[in-house]
């Protein structure tokens, strides 16, 4: 099984509509969608549930108020800010980080720790394979071990049906999520955009590729917004030695599927199909080289 | 404290919060642009700043002193981040699961652990060509942990000035430390699908923290009932929206900023900022 992670370093440069086309042309495959602070792959792919758990990621303290003496051991201890000097003491639980280092220093023992329920990740059927997501709670921060359960699932789910690609979805950024993502995948498709910032962006996340190890491919999206921009970035991955396997134009027809909320592949002009075609064809080419 | 957010990547928060930012500074108005999106900070490509302050943000992560280390657990035991592991013949250090909450030296028996400090990013402060003050943080390439640069600069907000801080896309530990303390949230959507569904999750987000938010569409559509519906439906309401034309698009692809394409731009923007004022200076997420 080989896992291909789709990102982008800026966000919303098409990341999702891609992975949306290639599961439409390469499918059968497994789809992950590890964006999970703001998924959006179910919205076009439109996923029949099949089933879905809550998961726990997240440890956070708790003072007893009864308990608390107010000596404040633990607010000097605390890295994070998270103890708040209010009689009685308590625990702002969006600052803590569930170390535990209040709960040792605290000689009246009145810390306890609980698990508030982080996502709730779920795997469903569609037309082009199963796909696993993850809804979060609202507050949950600890979005990486989200997306480390995610591509667990679907990597399991590969196994399962026998498929040999999982496309993962993944967030914008460089962080924790992206780490998170990225870490162990054969390949990595960057899909980035003609503007200065994608063009920043674009030299930031090669970087994490590169720092993981992971093989980069680019695909330059809107690539005709700003000509001479498209320039500068061909010739940059041209001098870092990675390849530009793509560049879609700007086209109205994706924008309005995706208005109506429809893959692009089947509900745009075939002209602008055919570069979606000739990505997929390159990421088998890779893919199935590694095979063996 | 204005913070401009967004949910979904690549709506248009830098585009907002350097606009806004702009027109405050030319109406003569004290500001200060803060660039917290540290994974892909971008203002600075727009507003061209003058860097005169340059500072390392750094961790503390343990070392293991093998000599005095007796292998007796403790640490790993104690460790919630799984960033300790004690094999027959010494303790292994995970330093990028490692959150530096110091809980490994506290409850080491033999002293065998102290700590030193790891650099995760830099914190750059300077001015704009008009004035206005400017922050930016920069995550290091392969590190985690975005949120103590987040609240390093949020203890270095300016308490004379608007406060116009651009957050990062997401909905967790980045984007809540950014948001949490601002006086208003600018969440910016465009009219999809996506934006929809992420807007919603950024407004929730903010909400769990007490801070109000106000929509800015992006990319807008003339005749689009969508967006309309949807805001009046969850109680959102829109204070700007700025349509889409391949004209824009072109404009700030290029590093081009929309106040210095006409007054009436700056007019508008100014106009936001007069909406949310007696909101944002309330001097919440000061220090």
């Amino acid at each position: 099984m080989k896992q291909m992670v789709v990102l982008s370093g800026k966000g919303g440069t098409g990341k999702t509509t891609v992975t949306a086309a290639l599961a439409q042309l390469l499918k059968p495959v497994v789809l992950a969608d590890c964006d999970v602070e703001a998924p959006n792959l179910h919205l076009l792919l439109s996923p029949q549930a099949d089933k879905s758990f809550a998961l726990k990621v997240s440890r956070k303290a708790r003072i007893d108020p009864q308990l608390c003496d107010g000596c404040g051991a633990c607010a000097e201890s605390c890295r994070y800010g998270a103890i708040v000097a209010s009689d009685p003491f308590k625990v702002d639980a969006f600052s803590c980080e569930g170390c535990g280092v209040c709960g040792l220093v605290c000689p009246r023992d009145a810390v306890a720790f609980f698990e508030p329920d982080g996502a709730e990740v779920y795997t469903g059927t569609t037309p082009y394979g199963p796909m696993v997501g993850a809804e979060l709670a609202v507050g949950e921060e600890a979005s990486g071990k989200v997306v480390t359960r995610v591509r667990m699932e679907a990597q399991l789910l590969a196994v399962d049906t026998g498929l040999s690609l999982v496309i993962v979805d993944g967030s914008p950024g460089t962080g924790c999520p992206v780490i998170a993502s990225m870490s162990g995948a054969d390949l990595v498709l960057i899909v980035t955009e003609p503007s200065l910032s994608g063009l920043h962006d674009l030299g930031r996340i090669l970087q994490v590729a590169e720092h993981f190890g992971v093989t980069a491919i680019v695909c330059i999206n809107k690539s005709d917004i700003v000509p001479e921009l498209a320039r500068e970035m061909r010739e940059r991955c041209r001098a870092t030695g990675i390849e530009v396997v793509a560049e879609i134009p700007f086209s109205e027809g994706i924008v309005k599927s995706l208005r109506r909320g429809l893959p692009p592949i089947g509900n745009i002009p075939d002209d602008v199909e055919e570069p979606f075609v000739r990505l997929a064809g390159e990421i088998e080419i890779r893919i199935g080289s590694k095979v063996g | 404290m204005i913070t401009v957010a967004a949910g979904k990547g690549g709506t248009g928060k830098t585009l907002v919060a350097v606009n806004l930012a702009l027109s405050l500074q030319r109406a003569g108005i004290e500001t200060l642009l803060v660039d917290a999106d540290v994974e892909e900070p971008n203002d600075h490509l727009f507003v061209k700043p003058a860097i005169s302050q340059r500072e390392e943000v750094s961790i503390s992560v343990p070392r293991i002193d093998e000599a005095l280390c007796n292998r007796c657990g403790e640490c790993s035991s104690f460790c919630a981040y799984g960033a300790l592991a004690t094999t027959h013949d010494r303790v292994l250090l995970f330093d990028d699961l490692c959150h530096g909450c110091g809980g490994c030296t506290l409850v080491c028996p033999t002293k065998a652990i102290t700590e030193e400090e790891r650099v995760i990013g830099v914190i750059e402060r300077g001015h704009t060509a008009g004035g206005a003050g400017f922050m930016q943080g920069t995550l290091e390439i392969g590190e985690p942990k975005a949120s103590p640069i987040i609240s390093a600069m949020k203890g270095r907000l300016d308490p004379g000035a608007v406060n116009v801080v651009d957050c990062g896309p997401g909905t967790g530990c980045a984007a809540m430390t950014t948001v949490q303390g601002s006086d208003i949230c600018l969440m910016v959507t465009e009219p999809t699908p996506f934006g929809l569904h992420d807007l919603l999750m950024a407004v929730k987000m903010a909400e769990v923290l007490g801070v109000p938010s106000l929509v800015v569409v992006n990319k807008d559509v003339p005749g689009d009932t969508e967006v309309r519906r949807f805001c009046a439906e969850h109680g959102l309401d829109i204070a700007l929206s700025i349509p889409f034309s391949m004209e824009t698009a072109r404009l700030t692809s290029s590093g081009m900023n929309l106040v210095d394409s006409s007054d009436e731009w700056r007019r508008l923007f100014y106009s936001l900022y007069e909406r949310i004022a007696p909101m944002a200076r309330s001097g919440g997420g000061l220090p």
